[in-house]
This record gives structure tokens, sequence and C-alpha cells, in this order.
């Protein structure tokens, strides 16, 4: 039996790597894969709470995280196809139109 | 040690390593292929927690729809490797003490949290599959109609987004 708070760290290791990635990765389909590690991180919370708790619902609300992260991943790729169209890169630094 | 520690460092090993290739590779192509390295191990580890489901859908959803798609936009777009471009002052110097600081925090607050944690009894859950199938179709049954209409909403953005204008 691995006790909890292994996994607990685990997803809180993996959620820093996320934040790591999202500040220094400058392509932005890169950015984007780093808010899925995220999300994977906090679903890796959640059914260990699942798991501790004895309690079901924990896995239910990973279902939805999933639903939630693929809704994000078609509309968001749809954005990063309009950006690059308009904008022939994928660099975030040239996305810049709202910077002071 | 006994097995499921074992199995358990293996593949939290194969997570972290992925997530850090992740970082480090320049290609997009590659870090996405990290990326599923990662997620096909975190199968592994719901797998070891007894929750076959989650694993199931985490393979097909995560490595399968959603990485494909991401995949599929990197071709699309021809995407090559990232370009280096100096970064701001405040992510050079701060980032990374920021992030370990953040990590730290987050470890430290459950590690703190165990005792709450590991109240509960352990009992061997029956059929959790089953189980899971009664929670989502009668305690959440609405949330999960309404997840279907944010497909369809997330659905007809994406075709608004990507469609080709010009003739209409």
């Amino acid at each position: 039996m691995v006790p909890t708070h292994y996994y607990l760290i685990l997803s809180a290791i993996l959620f820093g790597l996320g934040v790591v990635a999202f500040v220094f990765k400058r392509n932005i389909i890169t950015i984007f894969m780093s808010i899925e590690l995220m999300l994977n991180a906090v679903n890796l919370a959640f059914v260990a709470f699942s798991q501790a708790l004895n309690k079901l619902d924990g896995q239910v609300f990973v279902l939805f995280v999933i639903v939630v992260a693929a809704a994000e991943a078609a509309v968001g790729l749809g954005i990063i196809i309009m950006t690059v169209r308009n904008r022939q890169t994928l660099n975030v630094e040239s996305v810049n139109l709202l910077k002071l | 040690m006994n097995a499921p520690l074992i199995i358990f460092f293996v593949l939290a090993a194969m997570c972290v390593i992925g997530a850090i290739s992740l970082i480090l590779q320049r290609h997009p192509i590659h870090s996405a292929l990290s990326l599923i390295v990662v997620m096909v191990a975190l199968a592994g580890l719901y797998l070891l927690m007894g929750a076959e489901f989650v694993a199931a859908v985490q393979i097909i959803v995560y490595g399968g729809a959603i990485m494909v798609l991401f995949v599929f936009v990197i071709m699309l777009l021809n995407a090559g490797l990232e370009e280096r471009t100096n970064f701001s002052k405040l992510a050079g110097f701060a980032g990374v003490p920021l992030a370990v600081a953040l990590t730290g925090l987050l470890a430290a607050a459950v590690a703190r949290s165990q005792d709450t944690v590991q109240a509960a009894t352990q009992t061997g859950a029956t059929a959790p599959t089953k189980a899971l199938a009664n929670l989502l179709f009668q305690d959440f049954v609405y949330p999960f109609e309404l997840t279907s209409f944010l497909i369809l909403v997330a659905i007809l953005g994406a075709i608004v987004l990507a469609a080709p204008r010009g003739e209409s």
C-alpha cells in the first residue's frame, strides 16, 4: 500500500513543473501542453484523495475535469490556429497587441 | 520494500522525467510525445490506486483524443524549433525560485494534512466502476448533462474559429 501523501507530493511536483514550463516556454503550443500537465497533476490529487477517503466523488470530478480539458483543447487549438494565421509565428512574444 | 511501492516509484520517475523532458525539448512534437509518456504513467498510477475506469478514460481521452489533436495541430502549423528570445527579467530571476517555492508549499501543505486524510478506514471497494456509474448518473446527473452542452459549445466554437474564411 502506497501512502497517500506520496501521491500528493508527486502531484505537487508535476504541478510545479507545469508552472515552470508555462513560464519558460516560448512556443504557444508547448505552453498549452503545460496547462494540460497542470490539469493532470490536479487529477492525480483528486484520485489520491478519493482513494484515501474511500469515496468515489473525486473520481467523478476527474471525469468532469477531463471533459473540460477536452473542450478547452478544442477551443484553444482553434484560437492558436487563428493566431498563427494572423501572425505567421508560434512565438508568444509576437502576440503583444495588448502590451503597453 | 513491497511491490506497489516499487511500481509507484517507477511510474513516478516516468512522470517526472517526462515532465522535465517536456520543458527541455525544443521541438513541440518532442514535447507532445513527452506529455504522452506522463499521461500513460499517470494512467498506471490510477490503476495502482484501484481507479480502473479513470485510468481507461485517461488513456482514451487524454492519450488518445487530446494528444492526437495537439500532434495534428503541430503538424498542420508546421511548427519548427522553438525560437530563443530573451526572458523578461522577472521570469529570468524569479521564475524558478518561485516555482520551487510553490512546489514546496504544496508538498508541505499536503504532507501536513496526512493525519486527517489517513483517518478514514481503507476498505477494499468492490466493483468501483459500477459504484462510479451509479454516482455519475444519479447524484451528478445534472452536471453530467451540462458537460454535454459544454462539449457542444466547444465544438461550435472550434469550427467557427478554425474554419477557413472567405466565401460566405
